[in-house]
């Protein structure tokens, strides 16, 4: 849209209506985060704090309860947002083909978890996965185990729970924006393509994965900074248990500062590692998804 | 069966377990609210009779009416304010466009990506030294410049008809009054869409709440039910209860307003 220089009174307007907004993020937002990297630096508990240089970033190193939350982290990561992903695009596929029936139905019902409250869906599935609960006596109905697994005592099952957990209540989101995208998309390229005779799967990862580069870029994105700061259901479902099996980054540095003796400096260097993971997962996926020209 | 008939048999089994899936844990949320604490982590999925029960241990252990309140009142206050403050915010960057400002909103593409973790270490050290904790401004002020909806509305507005703006300052209208009377009843579908997606937000916050709330007559309802399930020995029938009432506020107005919903929730991330 072409538009023609602001006149100074204009310019003072423009000013004028995003300041409320300016200054609240420069009081919530840039001001903590620069409070937050000066901290890193700063050793001590409570508020007794004094320069301590690099030794919260040694001390990360030394810090095995840390590793295993950054591992635990990247792990629900690397697992969970695939399978969403993927999952997601393979229902909106099949809700958009056209001579589907009952689809409003099936599209309501698939989107229905993401209306609910992180922590109230986390209560639901805790109470469903509890030892003799509804998930293992159904497992035991369709013979498919004999005694029931021991999802909360088990760390490698604690954390299928958490990442079945986070599938149910983010699938049906992302896959909304892959629906609005996909309606968006040429009918004609499938028509063209189904009289060359383009089987269904090609047409897939040809035609749809490509025009949905940018929507599957976006989730992507959004999914990965939401993971890394995973905190609600791991807190409300196995409170990072079994012995800090299920612990995540956003956990770690709660328990930290507001359930140990507060250590404000390390807890905020640990903060910054989500910062910097962050940073570098977002360029990294930019950098693949870009266009090859 | 035909290659085609295959293709759809798979499709409406694959949908349909799915959609199994996705409704089960709220039919299991509402069977779980009629039973007993022993019978749900039994694993019991049909009614039961203690509703009632559920019901009365609830209101023994909580105050209901005080937690509804405060859920309610921040959730609100919140929303108005973070309206007014990000479609002013959307309003002035679409509309009176400026290098400066072009670059300002660059910044802001790059601070969605700051998570909430890193700034609740200093944000608790200032609300703690300003005597705010366990307040209810300590939970609405940080939530009121919400990025998101930002985006929202300076995209919104790129549909806002200029010609209007034109017509109203040659009719003598100041800037601020144009936003109010001509922008604002305009735009009154996109306000709506924005309610719905920035009242569920502040209404389901959970780690910030938990940090600065510390009294259980300032808790909110989601709080409750996270202290409720957490017990040593939580009363899950008194749980469901509790969480039904967490959820119902969002579902209602998603059922009721389905289309404004799935609006917001696309446009604040376009």
């Amino acid at each position: 849209m072409a538009q023609t220089r602001l006149g100074r009174n204009e310019n003072i307007s423009g000013w004028a209506f995003i300041a409320p907004a300016m200054v609240l993020l420069g009081i919530f937002m840039i001001w903590p985060i620069l409070w937050s990297l000066w901290m890193s630096f700063q050793t001590g508990r409570g508020m007794n704090m004094s320069f301590g240089g690099l030794s919260n970033i040694i001390r990360l190193t030394e810090d095995p309860i840390f590793v295993k939350a950054l591992g635990n982290t990247l792990t629900f990561l690397a697992i969970q947002v695939p399978i969403m992903i993927m999952m997601a695009l393979i229902f909106a596929v099949m809700l958009n083909s056209p001579r589907l029936r009952f689809r409003g139905l099936f599209r309501t019902a698939i989107f229905l978890p993401a209306v609910t409250s992180l922590v109230a869906y986390s209560i639901l599935f805790k109470s469903l996965f509890s030892t003799d609960g509804f998930v293992n006596a159904s497992l035991i109905a369709l013979g498919l185990s004999e005694r029931g697994v021991n999802w909360m005592g088990d760390p490698f099952y604690a954390k299928i729970v958490i990442i079945t957990a986070i599938t149910w209540r983010w699938t049906g989101y992302n896959m909304i924006f892959y629906l609005a995208a996909l309606q968006n998309i040429d009918k004609s390229i499938y028509e063209a393509a189904r009289i060359d005779g383009i089987p269904a799967h090609a047409q897939f990862f040809k035609i749809t994965v490509p025009m949905l580069k940018p929507v599957i870029l976006f989730t992507t994105i959004m999914s990965t900074i939401g993971t890394l700061q995973l905190f609600d259901e791991v807190q409300n479902i196995t409170l990072g248990g079994p012995a800090n099996a299920t612990l995540t980054l956003s956990q770690y540095i709660y328990n930290l500062t507001f359930r140990f003796m507060p250590s404000f400096g390390y807890a905020a260097t640990v903060s910054y590692v989500i910062v910097v993971l962050v940073a570098i997962l977002s360029f990294v996926q930019f950098y693949v998804a870009r266009d090859r020209k | 069966m035909t290659n085609r008939s295959l293709l759809s048999f798979v499709q409406y089994g694959v949908l349909s377990v799915a959609a199994f899936l996705s409704v089960f844990p709220f039919f299991w949320m509402v069977v779980g609210a009629t039973n007993t604490s022993a019978d749900i982590i039994k694993g019991k999925a049909t009614f039961g009779s203690n509703l009632w029960t559920n019901i009365v241990n609830l209101n023994a252990q909580v105050d209901l009416p005080r937690v509804l309140f405060n859920s309610f009142y921040i959730a609100i206050i919140s929303t108005i304010l973070t309206l007014v403050v990000a479609s002013a915010a959307g309003y002035g960057f679409e509309i009176f466009r400026s290098k400066a400002r072009e670059r300002l909103f660059g910044g802001l593409l790059l601070m969605l990506s700051i998570p909430f973790a890193a700034l609740m270490v200093p944000l608790f050290i200032m609300f703690a030294n300003a005597g705010l904790i366990n307040t209810y401004s300590a939970i609405i002020a940080p939530s009121v410049a919400n990025i998101f909806v930002i985006f929202y509305f300076r995209q919104a507005t790129k549909a806002f008809p200029h010609e209007l703006r034109d017509a109203a300052k040659i009719d003598g209208l100041k800037e601020y009054q144009i936003f109010a009377r001509v922008y604002f009843p305009v735009m009154r579908s996109t306000y709506a869409a924005a309610t719905i997606i920035v009242f569920m937000l502040n209404w389901n916050n959970y780690l910030w709440p938990l940090i600065v709330l510390q009294t259980n007559e300032m808790k909110t309802m989601v709080l409750t039910i996270s202290s409720l399930a957490s017990a040593y020995t939580p009363d899950f029938g008194v749980v469901m209860v509790a969480t039904i009432l967490t959820t119902l506020p969002t579902l209602i107005i998603f059922f009721l307003l389905q289309r404004l919903f799935v609006q917001g929730m696309l446009g604040s991330v376009k």
